[in-house]
């Protein structure tokens, strides 16, 4: 028995370590990709080769950070086996179809314009190419659609019975369009928008800092900004359209993200800090705003919320775990929109390169977007505990017949192996980023040669003569 | 569609699915098993090349296998992954390597690049065997109690799997060779044209092997070949004859194409090769999804789920095959050193 409870809890951590490591790179590359399609396109339009340098700068960054999005993504696909496959056994009848159509509609799309992207600029002109970056950029956005809706649909589940304890489908559309999906969606592609935002605004930063292309990081920095004072506010509302929607679907969660375990007839308050203690079920050294709380979740000071102790302690999540994790993804929502205002309002009013202190903190805010998309996922997984199809199927009884050793032993080497290919991908990543885009590397050279970073050593290239 | 056989309709497009994966991921893992053989950097620049605008097309046919088994037929999918459990972890982690080595190499310099190439080299081998294991693993049966695993963490550790292991190895080094062929020129040409020569030899000695060993492994497949050793019963083994003459037929074009200066039909030969092969081995298994113990019937998933995913499949199928074809046709012709991207 205990071997079992190590084995699920093992397999829970693989998950969790697989996915949040992947998860990384979509929320980079979505929003990245549509960034770069803006690029193509403003140059198309306006002529100016500066978007194209642009372009090619973020292109090789956007190449490394897909093939690992890619890699990761591909052992997701056979996680569901090989530790699930008794959730993999009940519920195939109905994510299986969801993925599929990831594969049939998104990933072919992707994986096969990505080579046009990155190798066919030559071969098939400005206009296609142009066309094959769009089709890149909108294969990211239906992949989205797909992988939210299969797991909106273990969160919120619509349009199924259950029979001998398989999951069976009665209405597609009810699948696909389950209650919790259209606030996923719109909620995690703002993210992802919002997570590039923060990289180029860093990336940016970091060049005017340096006083290294000033005109071109201007550039990044002037969208970063725009981006940002338009899209942070509507990704608050959209956060807190989806935290209603918790509210009417998920109350456990929502009691869990809020710290309540009482239930609150209005008046309910707002904590701000706490450590929520689920033995106790109580928090330990709670600071909150009183009142606040039923208007912030229900819009009205007399709204109910309901908590945890409703509910017996075998259907509480991990408390502590989802309570910090949202809070930490709120702070960075709030970082997010105090960046984006103050460089806007700097950029109107003063010389941005005179404030050193702000750009600072640009650059050190990169990292922004990744914590606030992974927290956020957190608190949206973790509150779906103890069920991976919350309320109907129980983690302990998702997993495969498989060791605790086993699952252990593949834990330990892919924490080895990512952290080789991690440390790697961001060393080339920081490298690139450090360097900056350079100017007219799109135009055609004069004269056809090598590429510095193809050419062999010396070395080679003689050993190459003698022996031929 | 109640008078479709949907399962055996999705079995028939998985086999495709997987036939496909093997075509064309099989032939840029070959060129990652030939790289380090390649006899300048020069010439590894140009093997990377060739196959750096299409391996990423490539290797979602394998993400099509491991989903369409998922939807199609989530049982054989939920006993089948734990009984491979490692083979398909040394898999993913060996593609990993080989996958990010594609642009971490060019990024790279002097040390850091030697290390990538061997993560390509070796990421490449050890994905193809692992998938040679996962072959092995399914064709000597997989021990199932009441259609869930039941069997141990090692059971895919047999002589036989090792044997298939290395044969697809040797395939796939044979599809890379091929592949070289129609990509390069000169003197890298005719090394590959070498290389495509030993590579059959190898290959055809180990199907060879592998289907003298199939029918010792398990009755049923004795009996549908005709070889309950020591017995041997030619009625049934007689009418089977055509499959190894067609298999010598095949393999004596395919070396005389790699002997001459033909450029595609080493490539189209080797296909045919590895169709006979995939269909002996088919007839082996059927009507099994998991050997010997899973049919195709059993494991499908419920009639409306498998309807919805086919009319995706039948509408993006040729969608997806068109604008593959259309990415290869950018990218025909001889690959020169400079063909990377900025």
């Amino acid at each position: 028995m205990t071997d079992f409870l190590d084995m699920v809890l093992l397999a829970r951590l693989q998950f969790a370590f697989v996915v949040s490591f992947h998860i990384i790179f979509p929320a980079f590359t979505i929003g990245l990709a549509s960034y770069l399609a803006m690029l193509e396109g403003l140059h198309l339009k306006t002529g100016r080769e500066i978007y194209m340098d642009l372009y090619r700068f973020w292109v090789k960054i956007f190449a490394v950070s897909f093939g690992m999005g890619v890699v990761s993504g591909l052992v997701m696909s056979y996680q569901f086996g090989t530790n699930w496959s008794l959730f993999s056994e009940k519920t195939g009848n109905i994510l299986g179809p969801l993925l599929g159509y990831e594969v049939l509609t998104a990933f072919f799309l992707e994986a096969s314009f990505l080579g046009i992207m990155l190798f066919g600029r030559k071969k098939v002109g400005p206009v296609l190419h142009f066309a094959s970056t769009c089709i890149v950029a909108f294969g990211t956005l239906i992949s989205a659609f797909w992988i939210l809706a299969a797991n909106s649909w273990m969160q919120t589940p619509a349009g199924y019975e259950i029979r001998d304890g398989i999951f069976f489908a009665t209405d597609w559309l009810e699948v696909i369009f389950n209650p919790s999906f259209p606030y996923r969606f719109v909620h995690m592609v703002l993210a992802a928008y919002l997570t590039t935002s923060t990289v180029v605004a860093s990336v940016a930063a970091l060049h005017l800092l340096r006083n290294t292309k000033p005109a071109h990081a201007m550039v990044m920095f002037k969208m970063a900004m725009g981006f940002l004072v338009v899209v942070v506010p509507l990704q608050i509302l959209a956060g807190h359209e989806h935290g209603a929607n918790v509210y009417e679907h998920q109350p456990i969660k929502l009691a869990a993200m809020e710290g309540h375990w009482e239930t609150w007839n209005g008046n309910a308050p707002l904590l701000l800090f706490g450590m929520p203690n689920q033995e106790k079920q109580e928090n330990d050294y709670a600071v909150e705003i009183p009142k606040v709380g039923s208007w912030i979740v229900t819009g009205s000071f007399d709204g109910t919320i309901r908590g945890l102790k409703e509910w017996p302690a075998s259907e509480h999540p991990p408390v502590a775990i989802v309570f910090w994790s949202f809070r930490i993804m709120v702070g960075i929502g709030m970082l997010m929109l105090f960046i984006g205002y103050v460089g806007a309002f700097l950029l109107w009013r003063t010389d941005i390169t005179r404030h050193t202190l702000f750009l600072r903190l640009c650059f050190m805010s990169g990292p922004a977007g990744f914590l606030a998309v992974i927290t956020g996922w957190i608190t949206a997984e973790v509150g779906r505990q103890p069920y991976t199809v919350y309320g109907l199927l129980r983690t302990v009884d998702s997993v495969s017949p498989v060791t605790a050793s086993a699952v252990g032993t593949s834990l330990i080497v892919f924490v080895f192996v990512y952290s080789i290919v991690f440390t790697a991908g961001s060393y080339y990543l920081f490298k690139l980023a450090w360097a900056g885009p350079s100017e007219g590397e799109g135009r055609p050279p004069h004269k056809p040669k090598l590429a510095t970073w193809m050419a062999p050593d010396e070395g080679d290239v003689a050993a190459a003569e003698v022996r031929s | 569609m109640d008078y479709v056989d949907l399962p055996m309709v999705w079995a028939f497009l998985l086999a495709i699915a997987v036939f496909m994966y093997v075509l064309l991921d099989g032939f840029d893992l070959g060129v990652g098993i030939l790289f380090p053989f390649a006899e300048s950097d020069g010439d590894r620049d140009i093997m990377m090349n060739s196959v750096a605008p299409v391996w990423d097309g490539n290797e979602t046919w394998l993400i099509l296998g491991g989903g369409g088994l998922f939807a199609a037929f989530p049982k054989a999918y939920a006993a089948l992954m734990p009984a491979v459990y490692m083979p398909i972890g040394f898999m993913l982690i060996a593609l990993i390597f080989r996958g990010v080595a594609f642009e971490f190499r060019f990024k790279a310099s002097g040390s850091g690049r030697r290390i990538w190439d061997q993560a390509f080299h070796w990421g490449s081998v050890v994905a193809t065997f692992a998938q040679g294991l996962v072959l092995g693993a399914l064709v000597q049966g997989i021990n199932l109690e009441q259609g869930r695993f039941a069997g141990g963490m090692f059971d895919w550790l047999t002589p036989f799997a090792f044997v298939t292991g290395c044969a697809l190895v040797w395939g796939y080094t044979l599809l890379g060779a091929c592949w070289l062929v129609i990509k390069t020129e000169g003197r890298l040409q005719a090394w590959a044209r070498r290389a495509g020569l030993v590579a059959v030899a190898v290959t055809l000695l180990m199907m060879a092997v592998v289907s003298f060993w199939v029918p010792a492994l398990d009755a049923a497949a004795a009996d549908r070949w005709g070889l309950r050793y020591p017995e041997i019963d030619w009625s049934t083994l007689l009418p089977l004859t055509p499959v190894p003459v067609l298999v010598g037929l095949v393999a004596w074009q395919l070396v005389r194409s790699l002997r001459n200066e033909s450029t595609y039909s080493p490539y189209l030969w080797t296909v045919a090769l590895f169709m006979l092969g995939y269909v002996g081995l088919l007839i082996g298994i059927f009507p099994y999804l998991v050997p010997y113990d899973l049919s195709i019937h059993e494991a499908a998933a419920a009639p409306n789920s498998q309807g919805l995913l086919l009319v995706g499949a039948l509408v993006m199928l040729p969608v997806i095959l068109a604008y593959t074809a259309y990415v290869y046709w950018i990218f025909r012709g001889k690959v020169t050193a400079d063909a990377g991207y900025h």
